[in-house]
């Protein structure tokens, strides 16, 4: 084996300094990522809606021949069905609202079958998973045959975890993902604005990791740096915890 | 031709006894009842029970008075008209084409057809010969029309024919008003005018009996309707009976087997059986039935539903080996059967020609099929829009692949929550005034404090489905301080007299 044709080692920490950074609308490259994972708070529909706009951005992108829409596989096991709820049809995207099939596993193993299954399916645009902490089925074997059944058959596959730690996986694209203040509608100052999510890219194949703040506008995914958006509108999560539970708990 | 099988019910008891009419338990005094709300009725009752004096309509307990000996059986409604059902197919003999006259008739179109048997007159006489054999009693008849038909088997002379040149009305005006097939209360009706034979109704004239019967639509109770359907004057569509023959492939073993591999062998033997059957009517399973027969008399059945009708027999496998993993072989199964108890039409394909297609992943269908095979029927749905404004009850679950009933667009005045926990949970909050905003909240141990804050939105209860108790909602649409979005209700007024001071609960988390 020749080892002067191997990269060496300042070459592979250097790496992510030279992959392009993640944007949205990459999906349009011939090579889009398939598998990604997204943590998030269980209490928080921040991972699904976020999940939701990354799958929409890549179909908006994904380069098709044919004007068809297809069906979209959205998984759950019982636990986030019961404690994050089900999916709501008036609430999901215009695009995605007549599209979607739900499933509802009882184990953690049957929800990994039925996303297997969804992904060797030619007639889903994509897979949506849900699962709830870190359970034995889902260790790097089976996240293993999720990214390579993904990337066989060109199924994108985003996979949610909820209240989980970040073990090894095989997941290409892993997100941090939580709700963030929106910014002030026009008419109504006092009302919650567009949805929009903090979202950071700890670990990606081909890209550098980063931090952006995400929002869909209804025509495509737009991020921004976080830093920018935080002078504009104030934390107040720090306010909140620590003025709270003090007085709520003599009610 | 029309043929009436007058004691259906006793005939089939004594075929179920197995003794002929008049003998062994026949010669008692017997009658089949009935259990209706005012206590057991008489519905047939055999020979020696007439004699005796138990007519059929009479109340047990006076057929017990006039007969103390009186024998009684149970009588079988359903079974005779499952019989009746067989019988009509069977009756196919005499003509291409048989319906069923419910309770005891049945009626065969025999145009063109007598001259196979050798006339009108043997054709009859074959019949009654055929169900005297079966230990039936038939009256049959032979008319231009199923009306006419009706008539003489069950009014006219035994083995009447009406020839399609002779005058009907001449031949019929004898016959009682109650070979019309009407409703008893018109019968009566009818009586009562002093109407008894169908000539009086001609000789009446027709527009008197019209003014009288006007306003009934229905054939069975307008005389003239049935009249002019006896006549021929007017068409009477009739319901054929079909017998349709569910496909079934079978494998006998010489040797029983008691292990999977060979039972997975035999049941792809049966699965490309079944295929190349269904292949040969143009029809793909929806329902397939698997049969397994051990040698110690026991039976295992499998069912099998699909998405979509199928013809694939490595789909068809697949489904059937998650199934079989329970399956225990006992001394081994010696007989295995594949029945497709529902199957639809499914047009002959071209197979894909590119081989890419098949490589390239499952179709839709095959997807929920397996999906549903293993996770239940209930775990893999649809959610659709059903008109109601309580966010629970606005949408509803169905089968995938189902086509969507058309509804109304929800109107987007407001914002709907991506996703809506099954059952609201309840908040304890904070607020300034009990009717005004919320302030902070606390749910699953956390405390949230409300930033911004949207609504009220006000859902009244459905007064037409709820008690009259049930409270009014107000919806707000609110965001905390670390930017979770989320919908929460007040549930009722204060001093709104339908209870104490309104709880609040969170039911969805936005976007």
């Amino acid at each position: 084996m020749d080892m002067s044709r191997l990269p060496k080692a300042a070459q592979l920490a250097s790496l992510g300094e030279r992959a392009p950074r993640w944007r949205p609308g990459l999906a349009r490259a011939k090579q889009g990522v398939r598998h990604s994972e997204i943590f998030a708070s269980i209490d928080d529909a921040g991972g699904a809606a976020c999940a939701l706009a990354l799958a929409l951005d890549n179909l908006r992108h994904m380069v098709t021949d044919r004007l068809e829409e297809k069906p979209l596989l959205w998984v759950q096991d019982e636990l986030s069905c019961k404690r994050s709820g089900r999916p709501y049809r008036p609430g999901l995207p215009q695009e995605l609202r007549h599209r979607l099939i739900h499933v509802a596993a009882r184990k953690p193993e049957d929800a990994l079958f039925a996303l297997e299954e969804g992904m060797r399916c030619r007639d889903l645009a994509c897979v949506i998973g849900e699962i709830a902490g870190n359970p034995r089925a889902l260790d790097l074997t089976a996240t293993r045959r999720l990214s390579l059944a993904a990337e066989k058959h060109g199924v994108p596959l985003f996979l949610i975890r909820h209240d989980a730690r970040a073990d090894v996986s095989s997941a290409r694209m892993r997100w941090n993902v939580r709700s963030a203040p929106s910014p002030q509608p026009r008419w109504n100052p006092a009302a919650p604005g567009q949805p929009t999510w903090h979202a950071e890219l700890f670990r990606a194949r081909t890209h550098a990791p980063g931090e952006w703040i995400l929002r869909d506008d209804g025509q495509a995914l737009v991020a921004e740096r976080p830093a920018a958006e935080r002078a504009t509108t104030p934390d107040h999560g720090d306010l909140a915890g620590a003025a709270g539970a003090g007085s709520l708990a003599a009610l | 031709m029309a043929i009436w099988l007058a004691l259906l019910a006793l005939d089939r008891w004594r075929h179920s006894e197995n003794c002929r009419r008049g003998e062994r338990a026949d010669a008692d005094p017997l009658a089949l009842i009935a259990e209706t709300a005012h206590g057991p009725r008489v519905e047939a009752a055999n020979d020696a029970g007439l004699e005796a004096g138990a007519g059929p309509g009479m109340m047990l307990a006076d057929a017990r008075t006039l007969c103390p000996q009186l024998k009684v059986a149970p009588s079988d409604p359903a079974g005779d008209l499952a019989f009746l059902e067989r019988l009509a197919v069977w009756a196919q003999r005499w003509g291409p084409w048989s319906a069923m006259d419910a309770p005891d008739g049945l009626l065969v179109d025999v145009t063109a057809v007598a001259h196979l048997f050798g006339g009108e007159e043997r054709l009859l006489k074959d019949v009654h010969a055929r169900f005297a054999a079966q230990g039936l009693t038939a009256r049959a008849a032979i008319a231009p029309t199923a009306g006419a038909a009706w008539a003489l088997a069950h009014y006219g002379p035994k083995g009447a024919i009406l020839a399609a040149d002779d005058d009907d009305m001449a031949r019929l005006s004898g016959l009682p008003m109650a070979s019309l097939r009407l409703d008893a209360d018109v019968l009566l009706v009818l009586r009562r005018l002093g109407l008894k034979r169908l000539g009086d109704l001609a000789e009446l004239g027709r527009d008197a009996v019209q003014r009288r019967f006007r306003n009934r639509r229905s054939p069975s109770a307008n005389p003239l309707v049935r009249l002019d359907q006896l006549l021929g004057r007017v068409p009477e569509p009739l319901l054929p009976v079909i017998s349709v023959e569910a496909p079934l492939v079978q494998r006998r073993l010489m040797e029983p087997i008691r292990h999977r591999a060979l039972l997975d062998q035999v049941l792809a033997d049966l699965a490309d059986d079944m295929v190349r059957d269904l292949e040969a009517r143009g029809e793909g399973a929806r329902r397939l039935e698997l049969g397994l027969w051990r040698v110690d008399g026991e039976v295992l059945l499998r069912k099998l539903e699909l998405a979509a009708a199928t013809r694939e027999a490595a789909h068809i496998c697949r489904l059937f080996a998650a199934r079989l993993d329970d399956v225990d072989a006992g001394f081994g199964i010696e007989m295995v059967r594949l029945r497709a108890a529902w199957s639809e039409p499914l047009a002959l394909a071209q197979k894909d020609l590119d081989a890419a297609a098949e490589e390239h992943g499952t179709s839709l269908a095959a997807c929920i099929d397996r999906l549903t095979v293993r996770l239940g029927e209930r775990a893999v749905r649809k959610p659709v829009l059903r008109g109601s404004h309580l966010p629970e009850r606005a949408q509803v679950w169905q089968a995938p692949l189902e086509p969507e009933q058309a509804s109304q667009e929800m109107l987007d005045f407001h914002p709907r929550p991506l996703k809506l926990l099954d059952r609201p949970e309840q908040i304890a909050v904070l607020y300034a005034s009990p009717d005004g905003y919320p302030r902070r909240f606390r749910w699953r141990g956390g405390v949230h404090e409300v930033v911004r804050v949207e609504g009220p939105e006000r859902i009244a209860p459905e007064w037409w489905r709820e008690k009259g108790s049930a409270r009014l909602r107000d919806y707000y649409r609110i965001e905390d301080g670390e930017g979770r979005r989320y919908w929460i209700y007040r549930s009722g007024l204060a001093g709104d007299g339908r209870g104490g001071m309104p709880d609040w609960f969170l039911q969805g988390l936005f976007a």
